[in-house]
Protein backbone atom coordinates (compact mmCIF):
# COMPACT_ATOMS: atom_id res chain seq x y z
CA UNK A 1 0.00 0.00 0.00
CA UNK A 2 1.19 3.51 -0.80
CA UNK A 3 0.46 6.31 1.01
CA UNK A 4 0.60 9.88 -0.80
CA UNK A 5 2.18 12.25 1.95
CA UNK A 6 1.35 15.63 1.22
CA UNK A 7 4.76 16.81 2.16
CA UNK A 8 7.01 14.07 1.22
CA UNK A 9 4.92 12.13 -2.04
CA UNK A 10 4.58 8.68 -2.46
CA UNK A 11 5.66 6.46 0.56
CA UNK A 12 5.35 2.90 1.66
CA UNK A 13 2.77 2.33 4.24
CA UNK A 14 5.37 0.27 6.59
CA UNK A 15 7.12 3.39 7.28
CA UNK A 16 3.86 4.42 8.98
CA UNK A 17 2.28 3.26 12.55
CA UNK A 18 -1.07 2.93 12.46
CA UNK A 19 -4.09 4.39 14.51
CA UNK A 20 -7.10 3.91 13.33
CA UNK A 21 -10.29 5.81 13.50
CA UNK A 22 -9.56 9.53 12.96
CA UNK A 23 -12.22 10.99 15.66
CA UNK A 24 -9.46 10.62 17.80
CA UNK A 25 -8.48 13.96 16.91
CA UNK A 26 -11.66 15.01 18.40
CA UNK A 27 -11.23 15.00 21.92
CA UNK A 28 -13.79 16.08 23.98
CA UNK A 29 -14.31 19.29 26.24
CA UNK A 30 -12.80 17.74 29.76
CA UNK A 31 -14.84 20.82 31.50
CA UNK A 32 -18.06 19.22 29.80
CA UNK A 33 -20.88 18.16 32.18
CA UNK A 34 -20.93 14.61 30.90
CA UNK A 35 -16.94 14.20 30.51
CA UNK A 36 -17.24 10.48 31.84
CA UNK A 37 -19.02 9.42 29.59
CA UNK A 38 -17.50 11.58 26.33
CA UNK A 39 -14.30 10.36 27.18
CA UNK A 40 -15.19 6.04 27.62
CA UNK A 41 -17.07 7.02 23.98
CA UNK A 42 -13.89 8.77 22.81
CA UNK A 43 -10.92 6.32 24.51
CA UNK A 44 -13.33 2.87 23.24
CA UNK A 45 -15.77 3.30 20.74
CA UNK A 46 -14.70 3.13 16.93
CA UNK A 47 -16.06 3.63 13.90
CA UNK A 48 -15.74 0.67 11.94
CA UNK A 49 -17.15 0.77 8.73
CA UNK A 50 -16.99 -1.67 5.73
CA UNK A 51 -16.11 1.08 3.21
CA UNK A 52 -14.92 4.48 3.26
CA UNK A 53 -12.55 5.50 7.05
CA UNK A 54 -10.80 8.33 7.79
CA UNK A 55 -7.96 7.17 9.71
CA UNK A 56 -4.39 8.10 11.59
CA UNK A 57 -1.02 6.98 10.34
CA UNK A 58 1.91 8.26 12.04
CA UNK A 59 4.72 8.69 9.90
CA UNK A 60 7.69 6.94 12.08
CA UNK A 61 9.84 5.93 10.13
CA UNK A 62 9.81 9.18 8.02
CA UNK A 63 8.91 12.66 9.26
CA UNK A 64 6.77 11.54 12.13
CA UNK A 65 4.00 14.01 10.91
CA UNK A 66 0.59 12.27 11.76
CA UNK A 67 -1.51 12.05 8.39
CA UNK A 68 -5.49 11.16 8.02
CA UNK A 69 -5.87 8.91 5.43
CA UNK A 70 -9.13 8.29 3.53
CA UNK A 71 -9.26 4.74 2.55
CA UNK A 72 -11.82 2.11 1.66
CA UNK A 73 -11.51 -0.79 3.69
CA UNK A 74 -12.65 -3.27 1.63
CA UNK A 75 -9.96 -2.43 -1.05
CA UNK A 76 -7.25 -0.09 0.18
CA UNK A 77 -8.09 2.41 -2.04
CA UNK A 78 -6.96 5.48 -0.99
CA UNK A 79 -9.06 8.79 -2.01
CA UNK A 80 -7.41 11.01 -0.14
CA UNK A 81 -3.95 12.29 2.29
CA UNK A 82 -3.81 15.31 4.85
CA UNK A 83 -2.01 16.35 7.71
CA UNK A 84 -3.77 15.65 10.94
CA UNK A 85 -2.55 19.00 11.77
CA UNK A 86 -4.83 20.61 9.31
CA UNK A 87 -7.21 18.65 9.97
CA UNK A 88 -7.15 19.41 13.54
CA UNK A 89 -6.68 23.44 12.85
CA UNK A 90 -9.92 23.26 10.06
CA UNK A 91 -11.79 22.25 13.77
CA UNK A 92 -11.09 25.44 15.27
CA UNK A 93 -8.06 23.96 17.54
CA UNK A 94 -5.25 25.88 18.12
CA UNK A 95 -1.54 25.20 17.54
CA UNK B 1 -28.35 -40.83 11.30
CA UNK B 2 -25.38 -42.06 14.30
CA UNK B 3 -21.92 -42.38 12.56
CA UNK B 4 -19.86 -45.27 13.70
CA UNK B 5 -17.15 -47.73 12.48
CA UNK B 6 -19.89 -50.43 11.82
CA UNK B 7 -21.46 -47.85 9.61
CA UNK B 8 -18.38 -47.17 7.32
CA UNK B 9 -17.69 -50.48 6.95
CA UNK B 10 -21.27 -51.55 6.45
CA UNK B 11 -20.94 -47.96 3.75
CA UNK B 12 -18.11 -49.34 2.40
CA UNK B 13 -19.53 -52.95 1.30
CA UNK B 14 -22.68 -51.07 -0.22
CA UNK B 15 -20.82 -48.87 -2.73
CA UNK B 16 -21.93 -45.76 0.01
CA UNK B 17 -24.91 -45.31 -1.53
CA UNK B 18 -26.53 -45.07 2.04
CA UNK B 19 -24.93 -41.23 3.24
CA UNK B 20 -27.39 -38.66 3.77
CA UNK B 21 -26.86 -34.79 3.77
CA UNK B 22 -25.46 -33.91 7.36
CA UNK B 23 -28.20 -31.28 7.43
CA UNK B 24 -31.68 -30.17 5.84
CA UNK B 25 -31.91 -27.08 3.92
CA UNK B 26 -34.88 -25.52 4.91
CA UNK B 27 -36.74 -22.32 4.06
CA UNK B 28 -36.96 -19.70 7.04
CA UNK B 29 -40.28 -19.63 8.98
CA UNK B 30 -41.56 -16.47 9.41
CA UNK B 31 -41.49 -16.13 13.71
CA UNK B 32 -38.76 -18.05 15.48
CA UNK B 33 -38.05 -17.82 19.07
CA UNK B 34 -34.08 -17.36 18.63
CA UNK B 35 -32.59 -16.21 15.72
CA UNK B 36 -28.31 -16.73 15.58
CA UNK B 37 -27.09 -14.46 12.94
CA UNK B 38 -23.88 -16.24 11.67
CA UNK B 39 -23.40 -19.37 11.26
CA UNK B 40 -19.60 -19.65 11.89
CA UNK B 41 -18.47 -21.83 14.59
CA UNK B 42 -19.71 -19.58 17.95
CA UNK B 43 -22.95 -19.09 16.25
CA UNK B 44 -23.44 -22.89 15.35
CA UNK B 45 -22.23 -24.25 18.59
CA UNK B 46 -24.90 -21.56 20.22
CA UNK B 47 -27.63 -23.61 18.67
CA UNK B 48 -25.94 -27.05 19.82
CA UNK B 49 -26.10 -25.94 23.09
CA UNK B 50 -29.51 -24.23 23.03
CA UNK B 51 -31.41 -27.23 21.95
CA UNK B 52 -29.20 -29.71 23.42
CA UNK B 53 -28.63 -28.50 26.90
CA UNK B 54 -30.60 -25.28 27.38
CA UNK B 55 -33.77 -27.50 25.90
CA UNK B 56 -34.94 -24.43 24.08
CA UNK B 57 -36.98 -24.93 20.73
CA UNK B 58 -37.81 -22.92 17.71
CA UNK B 59 -34.13 -21.67 16.72
CA UNK B 60 -32.49 -20.98 13.50
CA UNK B 61 -28.95 -20.02 12.48
CA UNK B 62 -29.01 -17.09 9.47
CA UNK B 63 -25.75 -17.45 7.38
CA UNK B 64 -24.68 -14.75 4.61
CA UNK B 65 -23.06 -17.18 2.72
CA UNK B 66 -21.89 -20.81 3.28
CA UNK B 67 -21.61 -21.82 7.21
CA UNK B 68 -17.76 -22.13 8.20
CA UNK B 69 -16.80 -19.58 5.45
CA UNK B 70 -15.89 -17.01 7.76
CA UNK B 71 -12.78 -17.08 10.01
CA UNK B 72 -14.41 -20.81 11.50
CA UNK B 73 -12.37 -22.36 8.13
CA UNK B 74 -9.31 -19.73 8.35
CA UNK B 75 -7.87 -19.80 11.54
CA UNK B 76 -4.58 -21.73 12.19
CA UNK B 77 -6.72 -24.44 14.47
CA UNK B 78 -4.68 -23.74 17.76
CA UNK B 79 -6.78 -24.85 20.84
CA UNK B 80 -5.18 -23.53 24.90
CA UNK B 81 -6.23 -22.41 27.76
CA UNK B 82 -3.10 -20.59 28.91
CA UNK B 83 -4.12 -17.36 29.62
CA UNK B 84 -3.29 -15.58 33.01
CA UNK B 85 -6.17 -12.90 33.96
CA UNK B 86 -9.34 -14.43 36.49
CA UNK B 87 -11.94 -13.08 33.74
CA UNK B 88 -10.41 -15.46 30.94
CA UNK B 89 -8.75 -18.52 32.38
CA UNK B 90 -11.79 -20.20 33.70
CA UNK B 91 -13.65 -19.51 30.51
CA UNK B 92 -10.82 -20.95 28.19
CA UNK B 93 -10.15 -23.88 30.49
CA UNK B 94 -14.04 -24.42 30.44
CA UNK B 95 -13.71 -24.59 26.68
CA UNK B 96 -10.77 -27.01 26.67
CA UNK B 97 -12.79 -29.03 29.02
CA UNK B 98 -15.49 -29.16 26.35
CA UNK B 99 -13.05 -29.80 23.08
CA UNK B 100 -12.21 -32.76 25.28
CA UNK B 101 -15.59 -34.21 24.52
CA UNK B 102 -16.67 -32.50 21.98
CA UNK B 103 -16.62 -35.75 19.81
CA UNK B 104 -18.57 -37.67 21.72
CA UNK B 105 -20.95 -35.49 22.02
CA UNK B 106 -21.59 -34.41 18.44
CA UNK B 107 -20.51 -37.86 17.43
CA UNK B 108 -18.77 -36.26 14.94
CA UNK B 109 -14.81 -36.57 14.09
CA UNK B 110 -13.53 -33.15 14.30
CA UNK B 111 -9.96 -34.64 14.40
CA UNK B 112 -8.99 -33.46 18.17
CA UNK B 113 -5.24 -33.71 18.64
CA UNK B 114 -4.09 -32.60 22.05
CA UNK B 115 -0.46 -32.77 21.05
CA UNK B 116 0.74 -29.92 23.43
CA UNK B 117 1.33 -26.52 22.92
CA UNK B 118 4.78 -24.37 24.05
CA UNK B 119 5.49 -21.10 24.45
CA UNK B 120 8.90 -19.99 24.25
CA UNK B 121 11.15 -17.83 26.46
CA UNK B 122 14.04 -16.01 25.49
CA UNK B 123 14.91 -13.94 28.94
CA UNK B 124 14.63 -13.85 32.67
CA UNK B 125 12.13 -11.20 32.89
CA UNK B 126 9.88 -13.28 30.00
CA UNK B 127 10.39 -16.49 32.56
CA UNK B 128 8.82 -14.97 35.37
CA UNK B 129 6.06 -13.68 33.09
CA UNK B 130 5.47 -17.06 32.61
CA UNK B 131 5.81 -19.01 35.21
CA UNK B 132 3.30 -16.65 37.03
CA UNK B 133 1.13 -17.94 33.91
CA UNK B 134 1.37 -21.34 34.67
CA UNK B 135 0.51 -21.03 38.43
CA UNK B 136 -2.10 -18.95 36.88
CA UNK B 137 -3.49 -21.93 35.03
CA UNK B 138 -3.05 -24.84 37.64
CA UNK B 139 -4.87 -21.93 39.95
CA UNK B 140 -7.90 -22.77 37.36
CA UNK B 141 -7.51 -26.17 37.15
CA UNK B 142 -5.64 -26.18 33.82
CA UNK B 143 -2.14 -27.98 33.31
CA UNK B 144 0.66 -26.32 32.69
CA UNK B 145 4.62 -27.57 32.61
CA UNK B 146 7.87 -25.34 32.67
CA UNK B 147 10.47 -26.76 30.61
CA UNK B 148 14.35 -25.83 30.11
CA UNK B 149 16.15 -25.40 27.61
CA UNK B 150 17.63 -28.73 27.96
CA UNK B 151 14.39 -30.39 27.82
CA UNK B 152 12.86 -28.37 24.90
CA UNK B 153 16.26 -29.83 23.10
CA UNK B 154 15.12 -32.85 23.43
CA UNK B 155 11.54 -32.12 22.34
CA UNK B 156 12.25 -29.87 19.70
CA UNK B 157 15.96 -30.42 18.48
CA UNK B 158 15.72 -28.03 15.29
CA UNK B 159 14.96 -24.64 16.74
CA UNK B 160 17.39 -22.56 16.60
CA UNK B 161 18.76 -22.06 20.43
CA UNK B 162 21.57 -20.06 20.12
CA UNK B 163 20.39 -16.89 18.08
CA UNK B 164 21.71 -14.05 18.90
CA UNK B 165 18.92 -11.72 19.81
CA UNK B 166 16.13 -14.28 20.72
CA UNK B 167 18.16 -17.59 22.19
CA UNK B 168 15.90 -20.07 23.46
CA UNK B 169 15.81 -20.01 27.28
CA UNK B 170 12.94 -22.26 28.22
CA UNK B 171 9.43 -22.87 27.52
CA UNK B 172 6.01 -22.74 29.33
CA UNK B 173 3.91 -26.14 27.63
CA UNK B 174 0.11 -27.08 27.94
CA UNK B 175 0.06 -30.39 27.01
CA UNK B 176 -3.54 -30.50 26.48
CA UNK B 177 -3.40 -27.58 23.95
CA UNK B 178 -3.47 -29.02 20.62
CA UNK B 179 -5.55 -28.34 16.97
CA UNK B 180 -8.66 -29.33 16.19
CA UNK B 181 -9.57 -29.40 12.28
CA UNK B 182 -11.73 -26.08 11.92
CA UNK B 183 -14.34 -26.95 9.62
CA UNK B 184 -15.35 -29.98 11.17
CA UNK B 185 -15.96 -28.06 13.87
CA UNK B 186 -18.36 -25.63 11.66
CA UNK B 187 -19.83 -29.09 10.70
CA UNK B 188 -20.16 -31.40 13.35
CA UNK B 189 -22.27 -28.27 15.65
CA UNK B 190 -24.43 -28.04 12.28
CA UNK B 191 -24.93 -31.38 12.05
CA UNK B 192 -25.99 -32.17 16.11
CA UNK B 193 -27.63 -28.61 15.67
CA UNK B 194 -29.95 -29.48 12.57
CA UNK B 195 -30.68 -33.29 14.36
CA UNK B 196 -31.96 -31.30 17.54
CA UNK B 197 -34.24 -29.79 14.91
CA UNK B 198 -32.48 -26.20 14.29
CA UNK B 199 -33.08 -24.57 11.32
CA UNK B 200 -30.20 -23.98 9.34
CA UNK B 201 -30.43 -20.90 6.60
CA UNK B 202 -27.61 -19.90 4.34
CA UNK B 203 -27.32 -17.66 1.87
CA UNK B 204 -29.41 -15.63 4.00
CA UNK B 205 -27.74 -12.15 4.72
CA UNK B 206 -29.08 -9.67 7.50
CA UNK B 207 -29.57 -6.53 6.11
CA UNK B 208 -31.29 -5.06 9.22
CA UNK B 209 -32.98 -5.09 12.65
CA UNK B 210 -36.83 -4.17 13.14
CA UNK B 211 -36.90 -2.11 16.74
CA UNK B 212 -39.70 -0.63 18.40
CA UNK B 213 -39.70 1.08 21.31
CA UNK B 214 -36.07 -0.06 22.63
CA UNK B 215 -36.87 -4.01 21.43
CA UNK B 216 -35.63 -5.64 18.72
CA UNK B 217 -38.42 -7.44 17.29
CA UNK B 218 -36.71 -9.51 14.36
CA UNK B 219 -33.96 -9.06 11.40
CA UNK B 220 -34.91 -7.96 7.76
CA UNK B 221 -33.07 -10.55 5.58
CA UNK B 222 -32.06 -10.92 1.61
CA UNK B 223 -34.52 -13.52 2.04
CA UNK B 224 -37.30 -11.24 4.20
CA UNK B 225 -38.06 -10.53 7.36
CA UNK B 226 -37.91 -13.30 10.15
CA UNK B 227 -39.32 -12.57 13.28
CA UNK B 228 -37.85 -13.54 16.56
CA UNK B 229 -38.19 -13.37 20.19
CA UNK B 230 -34.37 -13.01 21.07
CA UNK B 231 -31.67 -12.43 18.14
CA UNK B 232 -28.48 -13.37 19.04
CA UNK B 233 -25.30 -12.37 17.12
CA UNK B 234 -22.05 -13.78 16.54
CA UNK B 235 -20.76 -12.59 13.05
CA UNK B 236 -17.06 -12.47 14.21
CA UNK B 237 -15.43 -9.85 11.80
CA UNK B 238 -18.42 -8.50 10.66
CA UNK B 239 -19.53 -7.18 14.29
CA UNK B 240 -19.22 -3.51 13.71
CA UNK B 241 -20.92 -3.33 10.43
CA UNK B 242 -23.96 -5.59 11.94
CA UNK B 243 -24.43 -3.64 15.27
CA UNK B 244 -24.20 -0.66 13.63
CA UNK B 245 -27.64 -1.76 11.85
CA UNK B 246 -28.76 -1.48 15.19
CA UNK B 247 -27.29 1.85 16.14
CA UNK B 248 -24.52 0.58 17.85
CA UNK B 249 -20.74 1.46 17.74
CA UNK B 250 -18.52 -1.15 19.29
CA UNK B 251 -15.70 -1.33 21.21
CA UNK B 252 -14.47 -3.21 18.02
CA UNK B 253 -11.95 -2.93 15.29
CA UNK B 254 -11.91 -5.26 12.30
CA UNK B 255 -8.38 -6.52 11.22
CA UNK B 256 -7.23 -8.74 8.75
CA UNK B 257 -5.19 -12.02 10.00
CA UNK B 258 -3.09 -14.13 7.65
CA UNK B 259 -2.55 -17.87 7.52
CA UNK B 260 0.16 -20.06 5.62
CA UNK B 261 0.57 -23.73 4.53
CA UNK B 262 3.18 -24.82 3.39
CA UNK B 263 3.55 -28.18 0.99
CA UNK B 264 2.88 -31.84 2.52
CA UNK B 265 5.90 -32.92 4.34
CA UNK B 266 6.61 -35.86 6.57
CA UNK B 267 5.71 -35.51 9.97
CA UNK B 268 8.73 -33.29 11.50
CA UNK B 269 6.88 -30.76 14.48
CA UNK B 270 5.41 -32.67 16.95
CA UNK B 271 3.13 -30.42 19.16
CA UNK B 272 2.57 -26.71 18.70
CA UNK B 273 5.20 -24.06 18.93
CA UNK B 274 4.89 -20.79 19.83
CA UNK B 275 7.58 -17.47 19.08
CA UNK B 276 5.79 -14.27 21.08
CA UNK B 277 9.00 -12.08 21.13
CA UNK B 278 9.17 -13.11 16.85
CA UNK B 279 5.15 -13.21 16.55
CA UNK B 280 5.30 -16.62 14.89
CA UNK B 281 3.54 -19.77 15.06
CA UNK B 282 3.44 -22.79 14.11
CA UNK B 283 2.15 -26.36 14.18
CA UNK B 284 2.05 -29.42 11.58
CA UNK B 285 -1.28 -30.67 10.25
CA UNK B 286 -2.25 -34.32 9.52
CA UNK B 287 -1.65 -33.70 5.86
CA UNK B 288 2.02 -32.47 6.68
CA UNK B 289 1.72 -29.05 5.62
CA UNK B 290 3.41 -26.63 8.20
CA UNK B 291 0.18 -24.24 9.18
CA UNK B 292 1.58 -20.97 10.53
CA UNK B 293 0.90 -17.20 10.77
CA UNK B 294 2.22 -14.13 12.95
CA UNK B 295 1.10 -10.92 13.13
CA UNK B 296 -2.36 -8.71 12.17
CA UNK B 297 -1.79 -6.67 8.83
CA UNK B 298 -2.55 -3.58 11.18
CA UNK B 299 -4.79 -1.70 9.63
CA UNK B 300 -8.62 -1.48 9.56
CA UNK B 301 -9.81 -3.77 6.97
CA UNK B 302 -12.59 -5.98 5.46
CA UNK B 303 -10.90 -7.19 2.79
CA UNK B 304 -10.26 -11.12 3.44
CA UNK B 305 -6.75 -11.21 2.10
CA UNK B 306 -3.46 -9.19 3.29
CA UNK B 307 -0.21 -7.74 1.95
CA UNK B 308 2.98 -9.02 1.35
CA UNK B 309 4.82 -6.49 4.30
CA UNK B 310 3.01 -8.88 6.88
CA UNK B 311 4.29 -12.18 4.58
CA UNK B 312 7.86 -10.94 4.63
CA UNK B 313 7.61 -10.54 8.47
CA UNK B 314 5.99 -13.86 9.28
CA UNK B 315 8.25 -15.77 7.53
CA UNK B 316 10.95 -13.80 8.86
CA UNK B 317 9.79 -15.18 12.12
CA UNK B 318 9.98 -18.89 11.12
CA UNK B 319 13.31 -18.50 9.74
CA UNK B 320 14.55 -17.02 13.02
CA UNK B 321 13.64 -19.28 15.43
CA UNK B 322 12.89 -22.87 12.75
CA UNK B 323 15.88 -22.36 10.14
CA UNK B 324 14.61 -25.60 8.46
CA UNK B 325 10.89 -24.26 7.35
CA UNK B 326 13.55 -22.07 4.70
CA UNK B 327 13.27 -25.27 2.75
CA UNK B 328 9.61 -26.11 2.77
CA UNK B 329 7.86 -23.91 -0.03
CA UNK B 330 4.64 -22.14 0.72
CA UNK B 331 1.56 -23.37 -0.77
CA UNK B 332 -1.53 -21.49 0.47
CA UNK B 333 -2.46 -18.09 2.13
CA UNK B 334 -5.47 -16.29 3.27
CA UNK B 335 -6.81 -14.04 5.54
CA UNK B 336 -10.05 -13.78 7.74
CA UNK B 337 -11.62 -10.63 9.28
CA UNK B 338 -10.57 -10.48 12.81
CA UNK B 339 -13.30 -8.75 15.63
CA UNK B 340 -10.19 -6.85 17.33
CA UNK B 341 -11.13 -5.71 20.99
CA UNK B 342 -10.04 -2.93 23.08
CA UNK B 343 -8.47 -4.91 25.75
CA UNK B 344 -7.85 -8.31 23.61
CA UNK B 345 -10.87 -10.02 25.32
CA UNK B 346 -14.02 -10.88 24.16
CA UNK B 347 -17.68 -9.55 25.09
CA UNK B 348 -20.75 -11.99 25.66
CA UNK B 349 -23.28 -9.70 27.22
CA UNK B 350 -27.14 -8.12 26.29
CA UNK B 351 -26.96 -4.95 24.29
CA UNK B 352 -29.35 -1.83 26.14
CA UNK B 353 -32.05 -2.55 22.85
CA UNK B 354 -34.19 -5.73 24.80
CA UNK B 355 -33.96 -9.25 23.19
CA UNK B 356 -30.71 -8.50 21.10
CA UNK B 357 -27.95 -10.22 22.15
CA UNK B 358 -23.92 -9.63 21.29
CA UNK B 359 -21.19 -11.88 21.32
CA UNK B 360 -17.77 -10.66 19.58
CA UNK B 361 -14.36 -9.16 20.17
CA UNK B 362 -12.92 -12.39 19.46
CA UNK B 363 -9.56 -10.83 18.04
CA UNK B 364 -7.48 -14.10 16.66
CA UNK B 365 -8.23 -16.39 19.73
CA UNK B 366 -11.72 -16.97 19.32
CA UNK B 367 -11.41 -20.31 17.56
CA UNK B 368 -10.17 -22.14 21.09
CA UNK B 369 -13.32 -20.48 22.67
CA UNK B 370 -15.81 -22.33 20.44
CA UNK B 371 -17.37 -24.38 22.40
CA UNK B 372 -17.61 -21.95 25.61
CA UNK B 373 -18.54 -19.51 23.80
CA UNK B 374 -21.50 -21.09 22.29
CA UNK B 375 -22.18 -22.56 25.51
CA UNK B 376 -22.01 -19.27 27.88
CA UNK B 377 -23.80 -17.94 25.12
CA UNK B 378 -26.51 -20.06 24.79
CA UNK B 379 -26.92 -19.86 28.66
CA UNK B 380 -27.54 -16.12 28.49
CA UNK B 381 -29.65 -16.49 25.84
CA UNK B 382 -31.81 -19.05 27.62
CA UNK B 383 -31.67 -17.30 31.09
CA UNK B 384 -30.87 -13.80 30.28
CA UNK B 385 -28.04 -14.42 32.93
CA UNK B 386 -24.42 -14.96 32.41
CA UNK B 387 -22.80 -18.72 32.47
CA UNK B 388 -20.36 -18.60 35.58
CA UNK B 389 -17.35 -18.57 33.79
CA UNK B 390 -18.35 -15.79 31.37
CA UNK B 391 -19.52 -13.27 33.97
CA UNK B 392 -16.44 -11.01 32.95
CA UNK B 393 -17.19 -9.81 28.94
CA UNK B 394 -19.46 -7.21 29.94
CA UNK B 395 -20.23 -4.57 26.55
CA UNK B 396 -19.60 -2.06 29.33
CA UNK B 397 -16.60 -2.95 31.22
CA UNK B 398 -14.51 0.08 29.94
CA UNK B 399 -17.22 2.47 31.70
CA UNK B 400 -16.79 0.31 35.04
CA UNK B 401 -12.84 -0.37 34.76
CA UNK B 402 -13.10 -3.72 34.52
CA UNK B 403 -11.14 -4.35 31.44
CA UNK B 404 -9.31 -7.74 30.94
CA UNK B 405 -5.97 -7.13 29.00
CA UNK B 406 -3.72 -10.10 29.44
CA UNK B 407 -1.29 -8.03 27.55
CA UNK B 408 -1.29 -4.89 29.20
CA UNK B 409 -1.49 -2.85 26.19
CA UNK B 410 -4.05 -0.73 26.59
CA UNK B 411 -6.93 0.48 24.17
CA UNK B 412 -5.07 -0.22 21.03
CA UNK B 413 -6.89 -2.66 19.28
CA UNK B 414 -4.22 -4.31 16.44
CA UNK B 415 -1.55 -4.39 19.49
CA UNK B 416 -3.61 -7.03 21.25
C1 LIG C 1 -5.79 -16.45 9.98
C2 LIG C 1 -6.50 -16.71 11.27
C3 LIG C 1 -5.89 -17.50 12.25
C4 LIG C 1 -6.53 -17.75 13.47
N1 LIG C 1 -5.94 -18.60 14.34
C5 LIG C 1 -6.58 -18.95 15.48
C6 LIG C 1 -6.03 -19.94 16.33
O1 LIG C 1 -4.99 -20.56 16.03
N2 LIG C 1 -6.66 -20.21 17.50
C7 LIG C 1 -7.80 -19.57 17.85
O2 LIG C 1 -8.31 -19.84 18.93
N3 LIG C 1 -8.38 -18.66 17.03
C8 LIG C 1 -7.81 -18.33 15.85
N4 LIG C 1 -8.39 -17.42 14.99
C9 LIG C 1 -9.63 -16.72 15.42
C10 LIG C 1 -10.91 -17.51 15.18
O3 LIG C 1 -10.89 -18.11 13.91
C11 LIG C 1 -12.13 -16.57 15.31
O4 LIG C 1 -12.03 -15.79 16.48
C12 LIG C 1 -13.45 -17.33 15.38
O5 LIG C 1 -13.52 -18.29 14.35
C13 LIG C 1 -14.60 -16.35 15.25
O6 LIG C 1 -15.86 -16.92 15.50
P1 LIG C 1 -16.76 -17.65 14.36
O7 LIG C 1 -16.19 -18.98 14.10
O8 LIG C 1 -18.14 -17.62 14.85
O9 LIG C 1 -16.55 -16.65 13.14
P2 LIG C 1 -16.92 -16.82 11.59
O10 LIG C 1 -16.64 -18.18 11.11
O11 LIG C 1 -16.29 -15.68 10.88
O12 LIG C 1 -18.50 -16.66 11.63
C14 LIG C 1 -19.21 -15.46 11.45
C15 LIG C 1 -20.22 -15.71 10.36
O13 LIG C 1 -21.14 -14.61 10.30
C16 LIG C 1 -21.53 -14.46 8.97
N5 LIG C 1 -22.11 -13.11 8.78
C17 LIG C 1 -21.46 -11.93 8.82
N6 LIG C 1 -22.31 -10.91 8.58
C18 LIG C 1 -23.53 -11.48 8.40
C19 LIG C 1 -24.82 -10.94 8.10
N7 LIG C 1 -25.02 -9.63 7.95
N8 LIG C 1 -25.86 -11.81 7.96
C20 LIG C 1 -25.67 -13.16 8.10
N9 LIG C 1 -24.46 -13.71 8.39
C21 LIG C 1 -23.41 -12.88 8.53
C22 LIG C 1 -20.24 -14.67 8.19
O14 LIG C 1 -20.49 -15.00 6.84
C23 LIG C 1 -19.58 -15.80 8.97
O15 LIG C 1 -19.84 -17.07 8.42
C24 LIG C 1 -7.79 -17.15 13.75
C25 LIG C 1 -8.39 -16.37 12.77
C26 LIG C 1 -7.78 -16.15 11.54
C27 LIG C 1 -8.48 -15.35 10.49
Amino acid sequence: MIINHPLLGPRDSAEFVYMGDARLIERPDPESDTVAEQFHDYAYLRDNPAGTLRELWFHEGGDRSWLVVTRDTRTHEISKVELARDVARSKGRSK
Amino acid sequence: MRYSGFKVIKEALSGHKGWKPAWREPDPKPHYDIVIIGGGGHGLATAHYLAKVYKQKNIAVIEKGWIGGGNVGRNTTIIRSNYLLDGNEPFYEFSLKLWEGLEQDLNYNAMVSQRGIMNLIHSDAQRDAFVRRGNAMILNGADAEYLNEAQIRKEYPFLKFDDQRFPIKGGLAQRRGGTVRHDAVAWGYARSADSHGVDIIQNCEVTGFKIENGVCKGIETSRGFIGADKVGCAVAGNSGRLMGMAGMRLPIESHVLQAFVSEGLKPVLPGVITFGAGHFYVSQSDKGGLVFGGDLDGYNSYAQRGNLPVVEDVCEGGMAIMPMIGRARLLRMWGGIMDMSMDGSPYIDKTHIEGLYFNGGWCYGGFKATPASGYTFAHLLANDTPHETATAYRLDRYKTGHMIDEKGQGNQPNLH
